[in-house]
C-alpha cells in the first residue's frame, strides 16, 4: 500500500521517497531539454514541440502503467490521491497560468530545473511565481468563492465516458500517437537551431 | 526551417529523444503514484517557502490569512512532502546539468531582446504562475501532468486551458523568443 494510504505521506519515511522521486523529476526534465526557457517557450510558435511530445508521453506511460498494475492486481490504484473537478478556477487559473508560461518561458517545475542549470531568468521566475502565490493568498478572502463555482467533486474521464479505464487509457495512447504523427509530419524539420541563435547573446 | 532546440554552449550534450525523456518522466510519475500514494508536484513547495518567509516578517497577518493559516497548523509550512520533492528537483536537474555539461549560468532570451527585458517578463510571468497556481490547486505538474495521468476532468480542463492561454499570449510576446 502506498505512503499517502498508510498516513505516512508527511514522516521522514514520506519525505525520504518524495526527495528521491524529486530527484528522478528533476533529471528528467533536464534530459528533455526542459532547463531552456526557449525551448519550452518554443512550442507556443510551433517551433519545437518537445514540450507536447514529453508530455502526452509521460502522461500516457504513467496512465498505462497505472491500469496496468491494477488489472494485475498488484498495485490498488484506487488509493492514489485524486484532486477534486473545480471548473471554474482551473479553467480560469489554467488560462492565467498559460499566459505567465508563454511571459516567462518557464512553468514552476522546469524553472527549477532551469535555476539548477544556471538559468537567471529561471531565479527571477521563481522569486515572482512565490511573490505570486502570496498574492493569491492576500486576495483570497474575494477569490474563495470562486472556489464553489463548477465544483463538481471528484469527476474522472472513465465515469463521464461510462467506459473503462483501460479503455480510456488506450483513447489517451491513441489521440497522443496520432498527435506525435502530425508533429512528425508538418513539424520542424531540419538540423538543430544554430546554438547562437538559440540562447542570443550573452 | 530549423529543428528541435539544442543546447547552447558548444561542449554541452545533446537533450534526449523527447520520446524517450517522456517515457522515463512516466515512469517517474508512475513510481511517484506506486511508492507515494500522490503524482509530482512544483508549485507547492515555492508556495510554502514564500508562506514561511512571509512568516517571518509578518507572523501575524500569515496566520490570520484563511489560505495560508493552514499551512501552520502542523508547525513549519515546510514539513511538506512537497518541499522534499522539489528539493530533489533542484538537485536532480542540477546533477544531469553537470553530468551533460549544460550548466551555463546566464539569461537565456531571444536574439531580440535584452537581458533586462527578459528579466522582467520572467518576473511578470512568474508572478502570474504563480497567481495562477494557487488557484487552479496545482501547476502544469500536479495538475496537467499527475491529473491528467488519473484521468480527472479538472486537470484536463487545466491543462487545455493552460496550452490557449499560451497560445494567446503568445503572439504579444513574440519579440521576447523569436527572430
Amino acid at each position: 500500500m502506498n505512503l499517502y494510504a498508510q498516513g505516512l505521506l508527511e514522516s521522514p519515511l514520506g519525505w525520504s521517497v518524495a526527495l528521491i522521486v524529486g530527484l528522478a523529476f528533476g533529471f528528467w526534465l533536464e534530459r528533455a531539454g526542459f532547463g531552456s526557457s526557449r525551448k519550452l517557450a518554443a512550442v507556443f510558435y510551433f517551433k519545437d514541440f518537445a514540450v507536447v511530445q514529453v508530455m502526452f508521453t509521460a502522461l500516457a506511460t504513467a496512465a498505462v502503467g497505472l491500469v496496468l498494475l491494477d488489472g494485475l492486481g498488484w498495485f490498488d490504484a484506487s488509493r492514489v490521491y485524486r484532486m477534486e473537478t473545480l471548473l471554474a478556477p482551473q479553467v480560469l487559473g489554467g488560462l492565467i497560468f498559460g499566459a505567465g508560461f508563454a511571459m516567462g518561458g518557464w512553468c514552476p517545475g522546469t524553472a527549477l530545473v532551469g535555476a539548477a542549470s544556471g538559468k537567471l531568468d529561471a531565479w527571477a521566475f521563481l522569486g515572482a511565481s512565490m511573490a505570486g502565490s502570496l498574492g493569491y493568498a492576500a486576495l483570497y478572502p474575494s477569490l474563495a468563492s470562486l472556489q464553489e463555482v463548477g465544483a463538481c467533486g471528484i469527476v474522472t474521464l472513465p465515469e463521464l465516458l461510462g467506459w473503462t479505464p483501460a479503455t480510456v487509457a488506450l483513447l489517451v495512447v491513441a489521440v497522443a500517437l496520432a498527435a506525435f504523427w502530425a508533429i512528425a509530419r508538418f513539424g520542424p524539420r531540419g538540423s538543430p537551431m544554430e546554438a547562437t541563435e538559440v540562447g542570443g547573446p550573452r | 526551417m530549423t529543428g528541435p532546440i539544442q543546447p547552447v554552449p558548444e561542449r554541452a550534450q545533446r537533450y534526449w529523444n523527447p520520446y524517450v525523456a517522456g517515457f522515463g518522466l512516466g515512469l517517474c510519475l508512475l513510481l511517484s503514484f506506486v511508492a507515494l500514494g500522490v503524482g509530482l508536484g512544483a508549485s507547492g513547495a515555492g508556495a510554502r517557502v514564500a508562506a514561511g518567509a512571509a512568516h517571518v516578517l509578518a507572523p501575524e497577518a500569515v496566520e490570520t490569512n484563511a489560505y495560508l493559516a493552514p499551512w501552520f497548523e502542523g508547525g513549519s509550512p515546510l514539513s511538506n512532502y512537497l518541499v522534499f520533492m522539489s528539493l530533489g528537483t533542484l538537485l536532480g536537474g542540477f546533477g544531469s546539468a553537470l553530468i551533460a555539461r549544460r550548466f551555463d549560468l546566464r539569461v537565456e532570451r531571444g536574439p531580440r531582446i535584452g537581458s533586462g527585458g527578459r528579466l522582467a517578463f520572467a518576473l511578470a510571468g512568474g508572478l502570474l504562475a504563480g497567481f495562477a497556481s494557487r488557484m487552479a490547486g496545482g501547476c502544469t505538474s500536479g495538475q496537467a501532468l499527475t491529473g491528467s495521468a488519473l484521468f480527472l476532468g479538472g486537470s484536463w480542463a487545466f491543462l487545455m486551458a493552460v496550452f490557449a492561454g499560451g497560445f494567446l499570449v503568445a503572439p504579444w510576446v513574440k519579440k521576447e523568443w523569436q527572430a
